[in-house]
């Protein structure tokens, strides 16, 4: 059976931390612009957490959200994309083709989730942090999309190491790069068509709900969270 | 009898031609301004093409602004010559004759110009040529699922049927050149007239290819504004994802078109003295027709804002509101002001209908349809689904220049062409000032004015 990969996000495990978004930066080659460029909002961070603030002070709740490329069966931004460069993979990710990217953007204000993000010149990393690229990952050139995808060398090398030791690939066995460093445990990364795998687990929860689930984009991505099964009579969750 | 309609013919010929045979310094003085804006407009493209797309306002999420919007616009501009042309030609309203050619050079133009803007907001504009469904070794081609591919092909056979329909009418008006210049001229006036000789047979196959044409554009020019609106009303972005969408569009497109239509005719006609030919009757009558664009347009709106309002769903209130009252609101009713609240009373009060108070309404007009798409296109992505990441847009320099550089282009074309041909169509105003096939100055005058009656 083809692989299906997925993830599950506790928000009641996650601290906001951001070692995910770094772990990211590091593993993806994603340039970081300089905080006059990030105040211009060209700032790339394939997953990012969101902050939100609940209540009103001084009874303030903060809130974490992870959110990274929900990787949609139903994707708003692959049929928009003129020249394939946003497409549905075999295993179910949205993969984008950068060779194929012309840079219309359009991916990017179809996507619900705002995860996609365009180089608007092009990547530099002043020596020696040339040095730490991921050979892995190619560098995207200006004028390029890019986003999350499911660390795609990692489940490409996992797939690799398990053919050559003659087995299936095992839960567990691959994990991007944000899964990895999370210290809270509050990622898990898997298969969905296997049953048993912890991802698909998780995804079952009576505490799981999809992001922005309305728009019937069918993310593969499950956030947990204990209010949205607690709560789920209150007239304050619209 | 006769002595007279060969006079009327001569004058006509004489003062319509007079601009493609005499050249003044002006004319040298405005195409070298207009030409030093348009260059400094594709060397902005090409500065923002080597730095990066970083140069202009555009960021994450609003990631289409000034360019989409000017390609919104200037594709709406262009359905001015469809809707003058082609309607008043099929309904053979005889006052359109000063006025078809004018609106047919806005819309080739207009669309020349509109169909740069999809290549200047490409990230890598080198590689447009992926749209094209050419056969590689690799098997991709485009995919027709998405609106850019369908906009790519719409704009394509828009472009090509407009220049045609501007060509075909030019035979005769090149042959009347041919038959009058000499030289260099005289050559490539021969080329472009195809042969023309004004036998009855060429005016029969003109007149039917005509027709043809008037009756194609039509459903063309309503496909293509119809597409452009898919491109935003195909994703599901807040205020976006409306069914509206395409008759708006092609309601604002050709409000707009009218607009510019009105602006250029007086423009000409100050210009070249034209006072004779582009009557107040022609201002009244198009005043008449953006009179009711304008009510279209407001109903259009009124509809869009109301459902809106009322559905009262989340997302979409967000984009509403911030149109409504907060950032965006002063553009907001700046449009309502220059779309509505101003050109209605100008063109229905009747006594105030004249030249200068229909070119008041239709600068108004440009403007307000201007803000439309823009504030069409970006409230929107600025305040999409999630809150985290709603953004703001200002544009910078390189925006700005491109912008006036494709008004400067539109001028200079038009200043250019007026060199090439005459720009109110001669044989029409000929075959329109002779009603009766009586004139025996030629066959070709008197087969048109049979074939027009």
């Amino acid at each position: 059976m083809p692989h299906r990969w997925g993830m599950a996000v506790d928000l009641d495990r996650c601290t906001g931390c951001e070692a995910c978004v770094v772990a990211c930066h590091a593993e993806n080659n994603i340039p970081t612009v300089g905080a006059d460029e990030a105040a211009r909002g060209r700032a790339k961070h394939w997953i990012r957490v969101e902050r939100y603030w609940e209540g009103e002070f001084p009874d303030v709740r903060l809130k974490f959200r992870p959110v990274l490329c929900q990787q949609c069966d139903n994707a708003p931004c692959e049929p928009v994309c003129p020249t394939y460069a946003s497409s549905h993979t075999s295993e179910g990710l949205n993969a984008q083709v950068y060779n194929r990217c012309i840079g219309t953007r359009y991916c990017a204000n179809a996507c619900s989730y705002d995860v996609r993000f365009f180089n608007f010149f092009n990547p530099v990393w002043e020596k020696p942090l040339h040095l730490q690229l991921n050979p892995d990952v190619s560098v995207r050139e200006q004028g390029v999309m890019e986003k999350c995808t499911f660390c795609v060398q990692r489940i490409n090398a996992g797939k690799i190491a398990a053919k050559a030791e003659g087995h299936e690939v095992r839960d567990g066995d691959i994990s991007p790069a944000c899964v990895q460093s999370c210290t809270a445990n509050a990622l898990v990364f898997g298969d969905l068509n296997d049953p048993d795998s912890a991802v698909s687990r998780l995804s079952r929860s009576p505490r799981g709900s999809k992001l922005l689930e309305d728009l019937g984009t069918e993310p593969k991505v499950t956030y947990l969270e204990r209010d949205a099964w607690h709560d789920a009579g209150d007239p304050r969750r619209g | 009898m006769m002595p007279e309609t060969l006079a009327v013919a001569d004058r006509l010929s004489r003062d319509l031609l007079r601009p493609v045979f005499q050249t003044t310094g002006k004319f040298y003085a405005l195409v070298v301004i207009l030409g030093v804006i348009v260059l400094s407009g594709l060397a902005t493209w090409g500065y923002q093409i080597y730095y990066g797309f970083g140069v202009t306002g555009y960021n994450w999420p609003v990631y289409w602004a000034l360019h989409e919007t000017n390609f919104v616009f200037w594709i709406g501009i262009s359905h001015a010559g469809t809707l003058i042309s082609a309607i008043l030609r099929l309904v053979n309203a005889t006052w359109r004759r000063p006025v078809t050619r004018c609106a047919e050079i806005i819309t080739a133009f207009a669309l020349m110009i509109g169909a740069m803007f999809p290549l200047i907001h490409l990230g890598r504009p080198w590689l447009a040529f992926y749209l094209i469904p050419y056969p590689s070794e690799r098997g991709i081609w485009p995919n027709y699922r998405s609106p850019l591919v369908w906009d790519f092909f719409a704009i394509n056979t828009y472009l090509l049927s407009s220049l045609l329909f501007l060509a075909l009418p030019m035979i005769p008006d090149f042959a009347l050149i041919r038959d009058r210049a000499t030289g260099w001229r005289k050559k490539v006036y021969a080329r472009l007239s195809l042969g023309w000789q004004g036998t009855p047979k060429q005016w029969h196959r003109l007149e039917t290819a005509m027709h043809i044409m008037a009756l194609a554009i039509l459903p063309i020019a309503v496909s293509v504004h119809t597409i452009v609106s898919f491109d935003f009303s195909m994703a599901v972005v807040p205020m976006w994802h409306s069914t509206i969408f395409g008759p708006y569009f092609v309601a604002g497109a050709i409000f707009s078109g009218i607009a510019a239509l009105i602006i250029v005719m007086a423009v000409l006609r100050r210009a070249f003295h034209l006072e004779s030919y582009l009557l107040p009757l022609h201002f009244q009558n198009l005043g008449k027709l953006l009179l009711l664009m304008s009510l279209l347009w407001g109903y259009f709106v009124f509809n869009e804002r109301l459902t809106a309002w009322y559905g009262n769903i989340p997302h979409e209130m967000n984009v509403f509101w911030s149109t409504q009252t907060g950032e965006y609101a002063p553009l907001f009713w700046t449009m309502v002001l220059c779309n509505f609240v101003i050109p209605f009373p100008l063109l229905a009060i009747r006594r105030l209908r004249s030249v200068t108070t229909a070119v008041l309404a239709s600068c108004c007009v440009v403007v307000g349809m201007w803000l439309e798409r823009f504030l069409i296109i970006v409230p929107s992505l600025s305040r999409k689904s999630l809150p985290y990441a709603w953004g703001s847009y200002s544009p910078e320099w390189p925006e700005i220049v491109i912008m006036v550089a494709s008004f400067a282009a539109m001028a200079l074309l038009y200043v250019l062409i007026s060199k090439v041909v005459p720009l109110i169509s001669i044989w029409e105003l000929k075959a329109g000032e002779q009603p009766a096939a009586h004139s025996p100055t030629s066959v070709h005058e008197a087969e048109t004015a049979g074939e027009l009656r």
